[in-house]
């Protein structure tokens, strides 16, 4: 079974741990919970839109962290957030936070595997697991050692850009799942213009596993319901389920 | 005193291959991008060690920039006050202010580098307009990102961009400001790394920009020790003071001083005071002083003088306060305005609102006898106030 990843803006409306129900109700393997923060440079406008709208909210990492306790969710959550986030909390007091609330795994996309130290040792000392961000630029070496330092799983950056909608799966992403794939066995993840359930099938044939990121939260901007969003989700997972290998 | 005295060696040296100054810089960007940072570190480090390249940029800036620039003694404004005021004048440097040294040593870079674009951030126009100088000049395509409100702020500067040539791109997420600009900047430079120089205008952004940066602007501090050692009897002055929004004309004017035992002065505006009010935080590549708010969110600054509204600084600049070796100020947009004047009236100068923070601040310092009576001051006059004459004639 291919992994499913969704991704959701915590905080973007008053209900919005609805919408993990739904993830978790239509095939998510686990979800991505983005913490929202003012200046998220690896994100494209509709994260970037849906961040803001819950800043505008009053959201805070605090706030996404307390909703969490008020829900049941049976798969994994996984927190993304910039690193002045971490850094303004303080690496040990940020993990044990999300371990408190039941988060069991952080992305961080401005924190590089040079820089990635102190957290590191944080995130292990509560049972948090950082899970490093390989780029298709990535050279060979550093591509190894971002795969044995990375937790849980790899994340694989499919195309030189910002997270958001896609045409087509892109073949640099292709090409990385498969560099990742030599170099490690635990599960890499493609992300970044994965846009439709036929990109997920195409994702499928290379990698372990897609996060689906901008293609959600655009129907969430534009208003759609939690089980709306359900359905999508569930045509990601057909896609995913189409391969077997 | 402090007990805390620095080898002269580890103060505005090179920060090494993790970018450290003391616990600031780094090199905190998407993995996309480390590969790029690492190719202009390594050729930065090839072209600043290369005579050849050395002479093509001391060239450009001879020929084109106008270098070496003045040192003007502010005869009437020092009598005024009391102190010995003396103005190293980037307000004469082309394109009308310091932000021309950097540029033209990064398109140089990018040329060397085999690079066909720059891709710039600016704020008030300034660092836009001489990336797009320095575009034309070298004949590589320029794309500026300007937040939607400084467009709207500074219609002369956009139209200067695009008369040479530049493309001008407004940005319309957040605070639709400079720091704004910068973000979409770096996001951008994600989707062309290999035929774009992200030319930035500041001591900041991550390893190695911040150290890039003030290497480039050097030559701000460089000409003015040699300038005091011919004018002055003491060969240095008793204080060396410049404005500090990032921090490149302050940054390249210490770096001439550092060693003396002048005391280094950088004065931020008071709304964007990042030294004064911010934590240590992470935007943009590197960790330094940054405002925000207790939920770690960046805060915008707010200054009269545009190109002081960023809510960071360097991380050389937080890095020397730390140490001691330079201590950061603030004035108030209030005190700015009449600074403009009073240098106008005085020494028929029109500095930029930026620069007039330094003045305002040595003002302030002569009257209340911070400034011991005949102390030697050198200011950096980082540009002139043209752009700001609309800003001016609001507030008068």
């Amino acid at each position: 079974m291919k992994m499913l990843v969704p991704y959701l803006t915590g905080g973007i409306r008053p209900d919005w741990t609805r919408y993990l129900q739904e993830y978790e109700r239509n095939g998510a393997d686990a979800i991505e919970i983005g913490l929202p923060f003012s200046d998220p440079i690896l994100d494209g406008p509709t994260i970037q839109e849906a961040s803001d709208r819950a800043l505008r909210r009053g959201v805070t990492t605090r706030s996404v962290l307390a909703d969490l306790a008020g829900v049941r969710i049976g798969i994994p959550l996984i927190a993304m957030t910039y690193y002045n986030l971490v850094l303004h909390r303080g690496a040990d007091r940020f993990c044990a936070d999300l371990a408190e609330a039941g988060v069991r795994g952080l992305i961080v996309p401005d924190l590089p595997l040079d820089e990635a130290g102190a957290l590191s040792d944080a995130a292990v000392a509560n049972g948090v697991d950082l899970t490093l961000l390989a780029a298709p630029t990535t050279p060979p070496d550093r591509l190894a050692e971002i795969a044995e330092r990375s937790r849980g799983f790899v994340y694989a950056i499919s195309v030189m850009g910002t997270t958001g909608e896609r045409d087509e799966l892109a073949e640099s992403g292709v090409r990385l799942a498969g560099r990742l794939r030599e170099l490690t066995g635990k599960p890499v993840l493609l992300a970044f213009g994965i846009s439709r359930p036929e990109h997920a099938t195409a994702a499928a044939g290379v990698c372990d596993g897609v996060v689906v990121g901008a293609a959600l939260m655009r129907r969430i901007l534009d208003g759609d319901e939690p089980e709306q969003l359900g359905a999508a989700l569930a045509g990601f997972r057909a896609g995913l389920d189409t391969v077997t290998v | 005193m402090s007990e805390l005295v620095l080898p002269s060696s580890s103060v505005m040296s090179d920060p090494g291959e993790r970018g450290r100054f003391g616990e600031y810089g780094g090199r905190f960007v998407p993995e996309s991008l480390i590969p790029a940072c690492a190719a202009i570190e390594e050729a930065f480090r090839d072209a600043w060690g290369d005579p050849r390249f050395r002479r093509d940029l001391d060239r450009l800036l001879a020929v084109h920039a106008g270098r070496p620039t003045a040192f003007t003694p502010a005869w009437r404004l020092s009598a005024e006050l009391g102190v010995n005021v003396l103005l190293k004048r980037e307000d004469l440097a082309h394109t009308g202010s310091h932000k021309i040294n950097n540029v033209l040593g990064q398109a140089l870079l990018a040329r060397r580098m085999g690079k066909t674009r720059l891709l710039a951030e600016t704020g008030a126009g300034q660092h836009g307009v001489a990336t797009a100088t320095a575009g034309a000049l070298l004949g590589l395509a320029v794309t500026v990102y300007m937040g939607e409100k400084d467009i709207e702020r500074q219609a002369l500067n956009v139209f200067r961009m695009k008369m040479l040539g530049a493309e001008v791109v407004p940005v319309t997420g957040g605070s639709r400001t400079l720091k704004d600009a910068t973000s979409e900047a770096m996001r951008q430079w994600v989707t062309c790394v290999d035929e774009a120089h992200y030319c930035l205008g500041s001591v900041m952004g991550p390893h190695p920009y911040p150290w890039m940066v003030r290497e480039f602007q050097r030559v701000i501090g460089d000409e003015a020790r040699r300038q005091c050692a011919a004018e002055l009897s003491t060969g240095v002055p008793d204080y060396v003071v410049a404005c500090v929004g990032g921090g490149s004309n302050a940054a390249g004017t210490f770096a001439g001083f550092v060693d003396t035992g002048a005391q280094l002065i950088g004065v931020e505006a008071a709304g964007g005071a990042a030294v004064a009010s911010g934590v240590v935080g992470v935007l943009h590549g590197f960790r330094s002083y940054l405002l925000q708010d207790e939920n770690g969110q960046v805060s915008e600054a707010h200054s009269v003088a545009p190109g002081l509204d960023y809510p960071g600084v360097g991380p050389e600049h937080a890095h020397l306060n730390d140490a001691g070796r330079a201590r950061y100020v603030t004035v108030d947009d209030d005190e700015v305005v009449p600074a403009v004047h009073r240098l106008a009236r005085t020494e028929g100068i029109l500095p930029a609102l930026e620069s007039a923070h330094a003045i305002a601040w040595v003002i302030k310092a002569a009257e209340s006898g911070e400034l011991p009576p005949f102390s030697t001051v050198l200011v950096t006059l980082s540009g002139r106030g043209d752009k700001d004459v609309a800003t001016l004639m609001e507030a008068s």
